[in-house]
Formats: C-alpha cells, structure tokens, sequence
C-alpha cells in the first residue's frame, strides 16, 4: 500500500495553524502586524545591541580576542540545548502519548516512521521555536562583529539545525522509555522523576562549568591558564560545544569542516536510532498510556484548608479559585512545569551567589546595587516567562466550559478576578522571595532592598494583570495541550509587551537609583530629592496603568466571546 | 417564561437565525425540530447568553438576558449539546462548583447532589474524575448541573444524546414533572418520538425561520397533513422529497 506522504500526515497541523494566522490577520487587521513587529524588532534590537556592544569590547582585548566570545557562545549555546532537552521531555510527553489526533493517527494505515518523523517534528517545533527565534539576534551580532559576511547567515542555520534536533530525539526517547517503564498514565511520577534528574543534571552542569571564573581572570595563578581554561573546549562531547566550534571557525576564517560534520552525522545517528526505538517500543508504551486507571478523588483536602481561608469571599468567587486550584495540580500538563520553573530559580540563584562582587570597597559597593538594579530586570523577565506558563492560558482552559460560565449567572469581572488573584499571589510571593534573596546574597543596602521589592511588588501585579489579558485577547479555547499555549502568538505578544514595560520603569528609575548610587561615592548624605519622588511616581504610574487598562481590555473581549 | 422577539444572528453575511419571535409559557414543554443547520443550537445558545443576537432580543421570567444576564441567568438551567466539563474535576465536585456559580452552597447543596447522583445512578462514581465517565454519564451529569440550581427554566441541546433507554425514560419524566410544577422547558431534538411524545408545543425551524409552531395537531391542520405522522409532517415542511431521492439513488 502506498504510505501518505509526511506532509499529508501533518497536514491539519500546519492548516490549522496557517488558519489561525489568517484569522489573526482577518481580525487585528495592519495595526497589529505593525504593533508586533515593532516590538519584536525593539526585543531582536536590545539583544543584538547588548551582545554586539559586549563583543566589541572583548574583541579588542589582544590575546584573549576571539577567545571570550568563543567560551561565551559555547556556554550561550550550552544553556540553550540543557531547556531543550527538558522542554523536549515534556512536549513529547503531549505530542506522542495524548495528543487527541494519535486515535486517528494510530488507527489509520500510517506507518511507524512516518507517525514518528511527523510526531518528532511537531515536538521539535513547539520546544524549539523559542529558543532559534532568541539565538537569531545573538548570532546576528557574532556575525557583525566578526565580520562572518552575508554567507554567515545560512552557515549559521546549517550549525543550529542539528543542535535543534538532538535534543529532541533524545527528549523523546527518554520520554518513550519512561512512559514504557512506568504503569499506564502514571505521568505524574515519570516527571517527577524528571524533575529530579534535570534540576540536579542542571545544577552539576553549571558547578562544573564554573561560568564565574571567566570573569575573574586574577583567580587563576596567571594568564597563562586562563588562556589554557579559554582555549579548551567547556565540554568536548556536547553538540553545544561543536555547534559553537564550527561557527567561531568560520568567524575566524579558519573553516574546519569537523565540527559541522560531527553535528550532522550524530543528528542522523541520532534519529535513526531514535526511529528504532520507536518502532520497538511505541505500540507498547501507547498502549499504556490508553489504560485509565483512574483514580478515586475526594478533594476534601483543597475544601478544608484553602476553602477555609477563602471562606470570606462570596460562594462564586471562593469555588471558581477552589476549582482553578484542583484543575492546575491534576492536570500533568499544566503542574509539570513548576519542573522547568523550580530549576529556573535554582540557577538563577546561584548564578547570582557566584558572581564575583565583593572585592573590595568602593567598586564593590557600585557594583553590588548595578547588579541589585539590573536584577530587577532579570527576575522580572523570569517572572514574565512564569505567567506566560500559567496566567496566560487561564482563559483559553475555560474555552471548552465557556458553554457553562456563560449559560450560568457568573459575573465575568468574578471570573476574572479569580484567574487575577490565583495566578498573581504565587507569582507575587515568588517575585518577593526572588527578590529578596538575591538582593541578601548581594548584601545590598537597605534603600536598594526596598526599592527593589516595592518595583518588584508593582511589576508583579502588573505582569500578572498583562498575562491574563493577552490570554484572553488571544485566546487559544482549542488547544489540546496547556503547554503549548504560551507558545502562540498571543504568547509572543505578551512576552514582548512585558518586556516593554520593564525597559520602561526601569529606564525611569534608573535616574533615581544613579542619584542614589553618585551621592554614595561621593560619600555625601542620602537622601530622597523630589527628582528622585519623581520618577518613583512616573514607575508606579506605568506599573498601575499596566494593570488596570489589560484587564479591562481583558473584560470586555470576554464579554463579546461567542461559543 | 420564555421569550423570543425578532431574534436575528448573522455570521458575517450568512443568517443563523431570521427574526425569530417565540413564546413559551409557564408550564410548558417545547420542542424546536429543524435538519441540521436550521438555527436551532445558535437560537438556544442565545438563550443561554452564550451567543449575543445580532438583532432582537430574549427574556427569560421578564429578565432580559443582554440587559440584566445575571438576573435572567438566575432563572436558567441550560443543557449543551456537546459534554464539555472539567476533566480534572470529580462528579461532585462539578455539581458543588456549579452550584456555588448560581450562589448556592451549604447542606442544601450537599444533599441535592446527593439526590441527583442517585437519580442519575452516578453515586459509586462521584468521587471519580470525570475524564474517566462515559459519554452517556458526562450528560447525565450535565443534565444533573442544570437541575441543581432548580431553575426555572430549562434550554435544552439534544437531551436524548447519548443516553441509555432507561436514562432517556428517566429524564422525560423528570421534564414532565418539572412542567407540571410550573416551569418551562425549551428543547431541540431530532428524535421524533421524544417529540411527538413528549412537548406540549412544537416549532420547525429552516434556514433560520419557524416555518410551523403550535401543537402537533394544530400544525398538522395548518398544513393540512390530515393523519400524517410527526415524521412525514417534518419531511414535507422540511424537503424530504430529497431525502427520499437520496435513499434511492444510495440503494441502487
């Protein structure tokens, strides 16, 4: 019999997503096409300008040159295949075992390959699309700077490609493992065990890179081993390192066909042996996942402890956050990612615990409230990445139940103010906590800990308030898979208009904070000025505005939704 | 009470629903027959203000539903067509969630979900996640949520779906029971007999219009159907002539 093509398989993927995009097309017209490709530009501008200002400078430093910025993109790319092979974990996980077209699929006269080439590139495309659209600016950067020539561009793609396609064999292998190792629709336990083993895996990485002594060359006993340290590869065996090889090498005009050739070859091997795999163990595994044990849930626990605390609010409001809560930690799909998020935090402090600040007053001083300031920024972007995750497609769960919100006397500002406060509170406690660490590990003043909590506190509100708007703006109510709804485009949109606002209240308290960071070097008394008052009211103005305007937007888009 | 007045729905340039006007009264049970397309959903889920209208407007016991919903919604169970629910959430806990949306909670909650899932045979699955009922249980289940607020009014969506012959026998004496004591059903079917036997009332609806309503007997005498049986009524006033074409050419 003659097998459908792989196009033909994927067909309603990419129909259905070609349909979307004239849907969007069709109902935001030019001002959104306009809107969003002003922000992307400014996001793609801000990374090129940073790294193409930091390669700049290394580039001019004799010796050590081109070596820097070699480390750097291996350690860039390095941390780019570590998301990839958990993210790849987690969506083959959705794309190979419940994703609602496998019945169809499987039942159909398709054959093994075709199922899992088709269902390899779909995982592949929604883990990755995120990480080539950031590594597109940070390339374009190596290539101005290098000079790598209009040939850089294709070169690049030929070295990244690859890169892209290891993890997610790999991702999914493990996850075809697992899912036959353990009983059927025991998810929960198989990413746990994940979670384990990528936060440590994770973790381990990054103590035996050690990132920091790249920028404290006087830790070494002299230059000679710092240049021996740069001149090594940071992990002969990764494809990270490979990828990174092949395009130093080419930047350099010293073009060594191995690395591209190891790349390459690996991701055939790779797939070849990732389709046998599948071929041996697929049946059994998806067999598996089909078996419901099901289990018997009394969900008294939730009533008891937060039904009681919430016992203050009106019925409707108190079951709608009790529902919220229940559905988010028994939906494997939406709770794994606390997996992703909790070794997010984990490196994130300590990368912060390892930076090499306190070396001596006064430049310690400086650097210690920079790097408080510009952590701001950070963990706000962190944050923004949590809600995208969980806020935003709050709205887009309720499409399928929509039937029953409206039909019944439910006040939609009720609505949203429980998708409001569910996702705001953790966010905000972990805003808080984020903040607050990092500031006591940096042992900041107390001027720089408050201010950077009470921005913190702003943000937060603000960035949950944007989340669930743009969700309910673009809403996703036929996604089959919590986890790929951060990825639309509407994800996208609110990813960009986060970041948007963090330049815009960090750019108007950065003023404040100089006049604070100059009176203290001067060695003068610090006081607030009202220049300083100023712009404090202009940043919690932005933050406030950034709060309430989404979430009326966010009203009365759902108030014109029809089922 | 329902009511309908010169409810009109366009879908870009395509009309769902044409200038509907419609009045069910206390007491009574009404069915909406129509083929597929006619505008019966998109006319129920106007009711249920899920749909807004385009033009006209919709009262449930005096409350308009576009101009006060909350207080018309008050006053209504709707039942879908399709058992969309929360997967993750247990039978019981979807009956308390959906009562605690009309307000309700406490003892009194606790016992009428006790009764219905005893009704509707769910009892030894209330503690079960939904994602693991049947079809047929997921109605049964829905048609429990729109019982537990004890509306005033039902909006039906193909109650017969997907239920068993005892379930089915079981939720027409529930409606019977429930007209009797002074509410309003408004339902669609394609079940003729369920029909027949079961509404007070009757509309047909194409292409967006009501092209017959009143008792079966009175449609039959304004279209001069003599002893003609619900079905043949139907396919006279809907074009069953092609139907019966169809089967011909199907059966050669």
């Amino acid at each position: 019999m003659k097998q459908p093509s792989l196009a033909h398989v994927l067909q309603p993927k990419w129909r259905t997503a070609l349909q979307r995009l004239r849907e969007e097309r069709a109902s935001g017209g030019t001002g959104k096409l306009v809107f969003l490709a002003i922000v992307a530009g400014a996001f793609w501008l801000g990374v090129f300008g940073i790294l193409y200002k930091i390669l700049k400078s290394l580039r001019a430093v004799e010796e050590l040159g081109p070596l820097i910025p070699g480390k750097m993109l291996g350690l860039i790319l390095l941390s780019f295949i570590s998301i990839l092979v958990l993210s790849n974990i987690i969506t083959a996980l959705s794309s190979f075992f419940l994703a609602k077209d496998l019945d169809l699929l499987v039942s159909a006269p398709v054959d093994w390959l075709r199922l899992y080439l088709a269902k390899l590139g779909e995982t592949l495309l929604h883990s990755s699309w995120m990480v080539a659209l950031m590594a597109v600016p940070i390339l374009a950067a190596y290539g101005v700077v290098f000079k790598g020539g209009i040939l850089f561009a294709p070169y690049a793609i030929l070295a990244i490609v690859p890169m892209l396609i290891l993890p997610a064999v790999l991702g999914s292998a493990v996850t075809l493992i697992l899912v036959n190792i353990f009983p059927a629709r025991r998810t929960r336990d198989l990413l746990s065990i994940i979670a384990l083993g990528a936060a440590g895996g994770v973790i381990l990485l990054f103590r035996l890179i050690r990132p920091e002594q790249l920028a404290r060359p006087e830790g070494f006993r002299n230059l000679l081993d710092f240049v021996i340290l740069l001149r090594g590869p940071t992990s002969p065996f990764l494809p990270s390192e490979w990828a990174s090889q092949a395009i130093m090498g080419f930047l350099r005009n010293e073009f060594d066909p191995l690395p591209l050739v190891l790349l390459w070859s690996t991701a055939a091997a790779f797939v070849t042996f990732g389709a046998l795999l599948h071929r041996a163990l697929y049946t059994q595994g998806f067999t598996k996942a089909q078996e419901g044990a099901e289990r018997f849930i009394r969900g008294g626990l939730w009533r008891w402890t937060v039904g009681s605390l919430l016992g203050w609010l009106p019925v409707a409001k108190r079951e709608f956050v009790l529902k919220d809560i229940k559905l988010f930690f028994r939906d494997t799909t939406q709770w794994s990612q606390l997996i992703l998020l909790s070794v997010l935090i984990v490196v994130y402090l300590f990368n912060i615990q390892a930076l090499p600040l306190h070396r001596g007053e006064p430049v310690g001083f400086f650097y210690v409230n920079l790097v408080s300031f510009l952590n701001l920024g950070l963990a706000g972007f962190v944050l923004a990445s949590i809600a995208a995750r969980f806020i935003f497609p709050a709205v887009s769960l309720e499409g399928r139940q929509m039937w029953l919100l409206r039909s019944s006397p439910l006040d939609l500002r009720a609505l949203l103010w429980s998708k409001y406060w569910v996702g705001t509170v953790p966010l905000l406690v972990l805003g808080m906590l984020l903040t607050g660490l990092t500031n006591a590990l940096l042992q900041v003043p107390t001027f720089m800990m408050i201010l950077s909590l009470a921005t913190m506190a702003a943000l937060t509100l603000a960035i949950g308030a944007l989340a669930l708007a743009f969700g309910a703006l673009y809403p996703q109510f036929e996604t089959e898979n919590a986890a790929q709804i951060p990825t639309s485009f509407g994800g996208l949109v609110f990813m960009m208009a986060t970041i948007a606002l963090l330049a815009a209240v960090l750019g108007s308290l950065a003023s404040a904070v100089t006049t604070y960071l100059r009176a203290a070097w001067d060695g003068q008394a610090i006081g607030v000025t009202p220049a300083m008052i100023g712009w404090f009211i202009l940043a919690a103005a932005l933050c406030a505005a950034a709060t309430i305007v989404p979430l009326r937007l966010a009203l009365r888009k759902m108030e014109s939704f029809e089922f | 009470m329902i009511r309908l007045e010169n409810l009109t729905k366009l879908y870009g340039s395509f009309v769902a629903v044409d200038d509907i006007s419609l009045h069910v009264p206390r007491g009574v049970l009404y069915g909406c027959r129509g083929p597929n397309g006619a505008g019966k959903t998109t006319t129920l889920r106007m009711i249920a203000g899920i749909l807004r209208p385009t033009q006209g407007r919709v009262l449930l016991g005096g409350d308009d539903v576009q101009g006060n919903p909350l207080g018309a919604k008050m006053r209504l169970g709707f039942i879908p067509d399709r058992p969309f629910v929360y997967d993750k959430l247990t039978g019981a806990e979807f009956l308390r969630f959906v009562a605690g949306l009309y307000g309700q909670e406490g003892d009194t909650v606790e016992r009428r979900v006790a009764e219905l899932l005893e009704v509707f045979e769910l009892t030894s699955w209330k503690d079960e996640l939904i994602e693991a009922y049947s079809h047929g249980m997921r109605q049964k289940l829905i048609i429990s949520s729109a019982l537990i607020p004890r509306p005033e009014c039902i909006v039906v969506d193909e109650p017969m779906v997907g239920l068993d012959p005892k379930a089915a026998r079981l939720l027409k004496d529930i409606f019977r029971q429930f007209v009797e004591r002074g509410g309003t059903v408004l339902m669609s079917t394609h079940t003729l007999e369920v029909a027949e036997a079961m509404c007070d009332q009757i509309a047909i609806i194409q292409h967006g219009k009501i092209v017959a309503a009143g008792t079966v007997s009175d449609v039959r005498r304004q279209h001069q159907a003599g002893d003609a049986s619900l079905e043949e009524l139907f396919l006279k006033l809907t074009g069953g002539a092609q139907v019966r074409e169809l089967v011909e050419v199907l059966g050669k």
